[in-house]
C-alpha cells in the first residue's frame, strides 16, 4: 500500500518552492503562534456557553489536536479561530497579533482551511480549487500555476493527470489530498483541519495520516486538528488537547503524558482500553535496541556453523543470505536431520520487522512467531539484530516508567509555571503568553 | 489521452478508481460534447416537416375573401414578430425581477420573508391569465404594454421558486468552505451559490420562457397582438385554415424556444457538476 502512493522526489517541492518565493511577494512557510484568552461563545437563547472561557496556548509548529466527544464544543472552538464562528467574548493571538477585531476575510486568507469530505467545488477543476485563495490574494497567472503544480506534487498527486479533474472524477482519498493542498496554497502559516479524514475508508486514513505527518515533517505549520477519533488524536498530536463539554479543556498534553497520566477519570475513559498497547504506537523498534544473536552465512564452511551452534546460549542461529538477508532459522538437530544438507535444514524466516516499525508491530509480529523472536532488518532488507518477547516487554516497562516519571515532572513543571505566572500577574510585570512561549 | 467518447451519457460517475493515489489506469478527464447530433437535429426536423405541411395544406386549402383578408399585408409575419417580441421582453423582465428577487431571498437577513413573497408570486401564478389581462387592461389601457405585465407577474413564479431552490440546495458546508478560506460574502456568491444554482435556475427560465409563449396567445385580447389574432379571428369567423394556421405557428414557436432554451441549458450548465 505505503509503495503503491508516488511520492514526489525528494527536496523538489523546496527546490520549487523556492522559485516560487523568489518570485513573488514575502512568504511565511513556517508556523505561526496561536493564543486563546478566555475564548467563549454563547448562543442567544441558550443561557450555558457552548465554549465556555478556553485558554490555550499554541506553540509555533507545533500540530495540536482537539479530540472529545461529539457536541462537546471542538469544532466551535476551532472555528472561532478563523471566525468563521464569532466569539462572544474572549481574544485570538494569532504571531502576538490580536485577529478578534479585524477583517475576518483578511483573516482567512492567511489561515488554511481543510474539512470532512474534502469541501472540493464540484463545478471547478482540481486545479481551479487549488488557485482560489492565491487568486484572491492577487498572485500573478503564471505564479499561481506553478504553485498548484507543487502544491499537487506535495499531497502526492501527478499534477499533469488531475490538474484538469473535477472533483467528482476523484477517490475520496484523493479529494482529501486535494483539499489539503487547496489549504496550503497560499502558504498559510496556521492550518485549520476540521475532521478531514472522517469520511474516508479506514486503509486511506491511514495513509492520509502518514502524508500528514510526512508533510508536517517539511513545512512546520501550526495545525489545529480536530477529530473524535483518540486514535488519531495520538498518531498526529504533538500535544492533544482533550475537552469535555462546553469546550473545557481536561487535559492539554502530549500523547504519552496522556496516555500514561490521564489527569481524571474522563480523560481515562477516553483514551479507552489499552493504553499501554496505545503507547506502543508511539516508539518504534529503533528506539528499543535490538539484540545479537549468532548468525552464520550460508557460504561459511558447515564446520563454522557446527561451532557457533554448539558455542552459542541458545542452541540456534540465523541464517542469512548472500546479501545479509535473514533467511532461516537454524536449530542444532536440523542439520543431522537434513544429513549436512543446508538446503533442507532449518525453517524459512517468514517475517522479519524495519527499525522504523511501531512496535505494536514488532509485538504482532514476535507474537506470532512460533518461537517468540524476530529479525530486525535495516537498509535493503539487511540483518541487524533481534527482538523477542523478553526485550519487548522490558522496553515497554521502562517507557512506561520513564513515561510516568515525565508526567509527574512535567506536571511540577506546570504548576510551577502558573505559581510563576500567578505572581507576575500579581506583581503586575505580566506578559504571560511570552513567559510560556 | 484518449479518443474522444462517442456518447457523453457514459461520462457517469468515474469507474471507482479506488486505489489510492492513481496507482490504477483511471479514465482521463475526455473532451466530452453535451450536445448530441440527435439532440441538434431531430425537433428542428420535425418542426420543418410541421410547418412545411402546413404550408401545403394551406395553399391547397379553398380561402374565401374574409380568410385572405385576415392573412393579407404580411399580417401572419407580424403577428409573429409581435409574438416574438412579447415573449422575449416579457421573459426579460421575468430574469431581471426574479433572479436577484431569488437572490437576495436566501440572503440570511431576508430569510424570513421568502415564504410571504413566494405567496404573493403564486397568487400571479393561481389568477386565471385572461382574468388577470382584463384587470390590467382596465389598469393600464389597451395595448402590449398590459400584455407584457400580464405575462411577467404570470411567468415570475417559476424563475423565483427554481432560484431559490437552486440557491437553497446548495451543500451548506460548501458555502462554510467558501467563507472558510476567505472568500467574501459577494465571492461566495458570485464564484460558488450561482454557479452551482445554474442547473435549476435554468430549468425555472425554461418553463418561464414556455409559459410566456402560450401566454402571449393571450395579449390579443388586450389589444398586444401576437399570433392570438389569428387564432381569434379564425373563431370568430369560423374560418378554419386560419385558426389552424394561427396554432399551428403557436406550437412550433413554442416547440422551438423550448428546445433552444434546453440547448442553453446544456451548454451553461457549469462542467463538473455531473452528466445529467
Amino acid at each position: 500500500m505505503a509503495e503503491a502512493a508516488p511520492r514526489p522526489p525528494e527536496g523538489r517541492a523546496e527546490t520549487s518552492g523556492a522559485t516560487v518565493r523568489t518570485s513573488g511577494a514575502t512568504i511565511q512557510t513556517s508556523g505561526a503562534t496561536i493564543q486563546l484568552e478566555n475564548l467563549t461563545k454563547r448562543y442567544p437563547g441558550n443561557p450555558a456557553p457552548a465554549v465556555d472561557c478556553v485558554n490555550m496556548d499554541i506553540k509555533a509548529g507545533e500540530l495540536v489536536v482537539f479530540v472529545g466527544p461529539s457536541g462537546c464544543g471542538k469544532t466551535t472552538t476551532m472555528k472561532m479561530i478563523n471566525r468563521l464562528i464569532e466569539p462572544t467574548s474572549g481574544r485570538i493571538r494569532i504571531d502576538g497579533e490580536d485577529v478578534t477585531g479585524i477583517d475576518p476575510v483578511r483573516l482567512r486568507r492567511k489561515i488554511g482551511y481543510a474539512i470532512q469530505a474534502s469541501g472540493l467545488f464540484p463545478h471547478m477543476t482540481v486545479a481551479q480549487n487549488i488557485a482560489l485563495v492565491p487568486r484572491m490574494t492577487g498572485w500573478s497567472k503564471r505564479r499561481i500555476a506553478e504553485r498548484v503544480e507543487e502544491m499537487l506534487d506535495l499531497v502526492g498527486l501527478d499534477p499533469g493527470e488531475f490538474q484538469g479533474r473535477y472533483p467528482r472524477q476523484l477517490s475520496g482519498g484523493q479529494q482529501q489530498r486535494v483539499g489539503v493542498a487547496r489549504a496550503l496554497a497560499a502558504d498559510p502559516p496556521v492550518l485549520l483541519m476540521d475532521e478531514p479524514f472522517g469520511a474516508v475508508d479506514p486503509i486511506t486514513r491511514d495513509h492520509l495520516q502518514d502524508e500528514l505527518i510526512r508533510l508536517q515533517h517539511e513545512l512546520h505549520k501550526t495545525i489545529v486538528f480536530v477529530t473524535h477519533d483518540f486514535d488519531e488524536a495520538i498518531k498526529l498530536g504533538d500535544r492533544i488537547a482533550v475537552l469535555r463539554e462546553r469546550s473545557h479543556i481536561a487535559q492539554f498534553d502530549t500523547p504519552e503524558a496522556i496516555l500514561t497520566n490521564p489527569a481524571d477519570d474522563f480523560v481515562s475513559g477516553f483514551v479507552g482500553a489499552g493504553a499501554a498497547l496505545k503507547r506502543l504506537n508511539l516508539t518504534r523498534v529503533r528506539d528499543v535496541g535490538v539484540v545479537d544473536f549468532p548468525t552464520a552465512t550460508i557460504d561459511d564452511p558447515l564446520q563454522t556453523i557446527f561451532e557457533r551452534l554448539r558455542a552459542g546460549t541458545t542452541n540456534e542461529v540465523l541464517l542469512l543470505d548472500r546479501h545479509h538477508r535473514p533467511y532461516k532459522w537454524l536449530r542444532r538437530g536440523d542439520l543431522m536431520r537434513a544429513k549436512g544438507s543446508l538446503v533442507r535444514a532449518g525453517t524459512l524466516v517468514h517475517d522479519t520487522v524495519t527499525r522504523d516499525a511501531t512496535l505494536r508491530d514488532a509485538l504482532e509480529a514476535v507474537l506470532i512467531d512460533n518461537a517468540g523472536r524476530v529479525p530486525v532488518t535495516g537498509r535493503r532488507g539487511r540483518y541487524e539484530g533481534v527482538v523477542d518477547m523478553e526485550t519487548l516487554m522490558n522496553s515497554v516497562h521502562e517507557l512506561l516508567e520513564e513515561d510516568r516519571l515525565d508526567a509527574v515532572e512535567h506536571q511540577h513543571l506546570l504548576e510551577e509555571q502558573r505559581a510563576q505566572q500567578v505572581l507576575e500577574e500579581q506583581e503586575g510585570t505580566t506578559d504571560a503568553p511570552e513567559e510560556l512561549a | 489521452m484518449r479518443p474522444p467518447s462517442p456518447s457523453p451519457e457514459q461520462l457517469g460517475p468515474p469507474e471507482a478508481e479506488e486505489a489510492e493515489d492513481g496507482a490504477a489506469p483511471v479514465p482521463a478527464p475526455r473532451p466530452r460534447r453535451r450536445v448530441t447530433w440527435q439532440k441538434l437535429t431531430v425537433l428542428p426536423a420535425f418542426l420543418l416537416a410541421l410547418l412545411l405541411a402546413t404550408w401545403l395544406w394551406f395553399r391547397g386549402a379553398d380561402l374565401d375573401s374574409i380568410a385572405r383578408n385576415s392573412i393579407a399585408d404580411g399580417n401572419v409575419w407580424l403577428r409573429l414578430r409581435q409574438h416574438v417580441v412579447l415573449t422575449v421582453v416579457s421573459t426579460f423582465f421575468v430574469l431581471v425581477i426574479a433572479i436577484p428577487l431569488g437572490i437576495l431571498l436566501t440572503r440570511r437577513r431576508v430569510r424570513p420573508a421568502a415564504p410571504a413573497v413566494i405567496a404573493v408570486a403564486n397568487v400571479g401564478q393561481a389568477t386565471p391569465a385572461i382574468g388577470l389581462l382584463a384587470l390590467l387592461v382596465i389598469w393600464l389601457g389597451i395595448g402590449m404594454r398590459a400584455a407584457l405585465v400580464g405575462m411577467v407577474v404570470y411567468a415570475v413564479l417559476p424563475v423565483l421558486a427554481n432560484t431559490i431552490a437552486g440557491l437553497r440546495a446548495i451543500d451548506p458546508t460548501l458555502v462554510e468552505a467558501a467563507r472558510g478560506i476567505g472568500m467574501s460574502a459577494v465571492g461566495v456568491l458570485r464564484r460558488v451559490e450561482l454557479p452551482l444554482a445554474v442547473p435549476l435556475i435554468l430549468a425555472g427560465v425554461r418553463t418561464a420562457l414556455v409559459l410566456n409563449v402560450g401566454t402571449a396567445t393571450l395579449a390579443y385580447f388586450g389589444g398586444g397582438g401576437g399570433l392570438g389574432d389569428l387564432i381569434a379571428s379564425g373563431i370568430t369567423n369560423q374560418r378554419m385554415p386560419v385558426l389552424v394556421l394561427g396554432s399551428v405557428l403557436t406550437v412550433a414557436l413554442a416547440l422551438l424556444v423550448d428546445w433552444l432554451a434546453s440547448l442553453a441549458e446544456l451548454l451553461l450548465r457549469p462542467r463538473g457538476l455531473g452528466a445529467s
